[in-house]
């Protein structure tokens, strides 16, 4: 798979075979099955995958938040708890609100005062566009300027990395815009960025490149443009009981098909090419439907994945 | 550490109006109710003690107590909104979060302290500068293990277990503790010379010359302060490696 940044710049994140596993009440969860990512400094890469896919539990040990069971974390060559000590890395959790008891300007002045060399607490405020609600109790925000606020809490360290686990989620499309407006401005000035995410356009629009993962492991990773292709955007579905599916697959637009009983399932790339090309040749498709594709099914198509956990890999170490 | 950061978590502990009134106008309110009626009584209880002093001083230990053990809420509120987390990705160490956390507790433990002392003197208490300030000390180092188990409990239950647990134990203590009547003799003498809210109350015998808490006191309070901080410092880690 090709690389979109050149080998000359130093690494910024290197994940060496992390796993782990949770305890839950319906028995071990291999969160994280063995992945290797690196990332070059001054690199925006986006964490793609569905919910479960294990990327907040990946962000909780790249940030030192949880000890992985095996493999190692490091961030610009460092420890993750190194380069947290040096106010380096700035994150943006996934779950998390604020404290209460403060205006945001405060609570953003007060987080600038643990770091050795944090931004302008003003500047921070005008970067995030929270400006207007700086005098503002944190307890009386909307859900979109907390998550603002969340993310000048994260901007204000100036940090060399920044870590956004699923920053978008309670936002509304202006809201959107305007977080990867901020975002940009950021990354623009050099800096390093990993963001969580499980909306393929956010990978496409705003990262340099994207990590699939899946189940615990990554899938794909590569420049956006070639995921995209990759996972297809739009779904068909038919009852096409006896087409062969090798022939379906090669259809214009389609990346990959699949039977489910008498239905097939086709991901495209281009869903008006693909259907019209599926009813030149099998007029006999009933029931159609397309949709646009989830994340989950793209993946679990990607990767052949039936749905179930395959019990052979339960003694695997780190697993290429 | 960071003066900012413990300014601005002194502001926030401010502004939480039931924290204020909880720590600072219930004991001030109860200290006038209580010690009031019984301005003129020199000898409260067989103590020797006045009754304005003896209040001063338990009302003291009890507002005191109630700061300190207070910290547990802010924690439990803070760990609530996912906020411990985001303090662990900063360069804010275990010790300086911790220790942000201690001085807060005694800060306000400090303030309704004075504020139960300016009551005293309104009601005809006067001890000599020596006196004011042994029994300040003896108070201060008797909450030792009230901010322990502050720290302790904010780290162990979550905010709606821990409203019942901080009320009861606050309580408990007090009322085995003598804030409300001495404690001279029978059982509850017995149970109460092992509990260390009874030590704070007894940092009052100060004032009439007699030893404040002598080598039991010292050795109960060092054995309670040992015990907390061991327990608030296990709770602090497994909670912090938990995801």
């Amino acid at each position: 798979m090709s690389r979109l940044v050149e080998g000359s710049r130093p690494t910024g994140v290197e994940l060496r075979g992390l796993v782990k596993s949770f305890r839950s009440p319906a028995g071990p969860v291999r969160a994280v099955r063995g992945i290797d990512v690196t990332i070059k400094a001054g690199e925006t890469v986006a964490l793609l995958g569905p919910n479960g896919a294990g990327k907040s539990t990946t962000i909780d040990m790249l940030l030192g938040l949880a000890a992985p069971d095996a493999g190692t974390v490091t961030i610009f060559g460092r420890s993750p708890s190194d380069a947290i000590a040096t106010g380096a890395v700035g994150a943006m959790l996934q779950t998390g609100a604020l404290i209460r008891d403060l205006t945001v300007r405060e609570l953003v002045t007060m987080m600038a005062s643990l770091y050795p060399s944090p931004m302008d607490v003003e500047e921070t405020l005008v970067l995030a566009g929270i400006e207007d609600v700086a005098d503002q109790r944190t307890n009386k925000l909307s859900g979109g300027e907390t998550q603002r606020v969340r993310a000048a809490v994260a901007l204000v360290s100036d940090p060399e990395l920044l870590v956004l686990d699923e920053p978008t989620v309670a936002m509304d499309v202006e809201g959107r815009l305007a977080f990867w407006t901020t975002m940009r401005t950021f990354a623009a000035r050099g800096k390093t960025i990993l963001f969580a995410t499980h909306y393929l356009d956010e990978a496409d629009a705003y990262a340099d490149r994207a990590v699939l993962m899946a189940r615990g492991r990554v899938v794909a990773d590569g420049p956006t443009t070639e995921i995209k292709a990759m996972v297809g955007s739009r779904t068909i579905r038919a009852t096409l009981p006896d087409a062969d599916l090798t022939a379906l697959g090669q259809l214009p637009g389609v990346v990959t098909s699949d039977r489910h009983g008498d239905a097939v399932i086709l991901s495209c790339t281009d869903s008006d090419v693909a259907i019209r090309a599926l009813l030149e040749q099998y007029a006999d498709a009933r029931d159609i439907e397309i949709s646009g594709a989830g994340l989950e099914q793209a993946f679990l198509q990607l990767t052949g994945d039936d749905g179930f956990v395959d019990e052979d890999e339960t003694a695997e170490g780190a697993v290429r | 550490m960071s003066i900012a950061y413990i300014r601005f978590e002194l502001l926030r502990t401010f502004r939480n109006g039931r924290f204020f009134i909880f720590s600072f106008i219930f004991p001030l309110i109860l200290y006038f109710i209580i010690a009031g009626p019984n301005k003129n009584d020199h000898d409260f209880g067989g103590t020797g003690i006045s009754a304005p002093l003896y209040y001063m001083i338990g009302l003291a230990a009890f507002g005191a107590m109630m700061t300190t053990i207070a910290t547990g809420a802010r924690i439990a509120g803070e760990r609530q909104v996912g906020w411990n987390r985001q303090l662990r990705i900063t360069p804010l160490s275990a010790r300086n979060y911790l220790g942000a956390k201690v001085v807060t507790a005694y800060m306000m433990a400090i303030l309704s302290i004075l504020i139960l002392y300016i009551s005293g003197t309104i009601l005809g208490v006067r001890l000599s500068a020596e006196h004011w300030l042994e029994m300040t000390g003896l108070i201060l180092v008797g909450l030792v293990p009230f901010a322990a188990f502050g720290i302790f409990v904010g780290h162990m239950l979550t905010v709606d277990s821990i409203g019942p647990v901080m009320g009861g134990t606050a309580s408990l203590l007090a009322l085995v503790g003598g804030t409300w009547f001495p404690i001279t003799s029978g059982v509850l003498f017995d149970i109460a010379r092992f509990v260390p809210s009874y030590w704070l109350v007894q940092a009052s015998h100060v004032s009439i010359g007699g030893h404040g808490w002598g080598a039991r006191g010292w050795i109960t309070m060092a054995a309670w302060a040992v015990a907390m901080c061991f327990l608030a410092a296990r709770a602090y880690r497994r909670d912090t490696k938990r995801v």
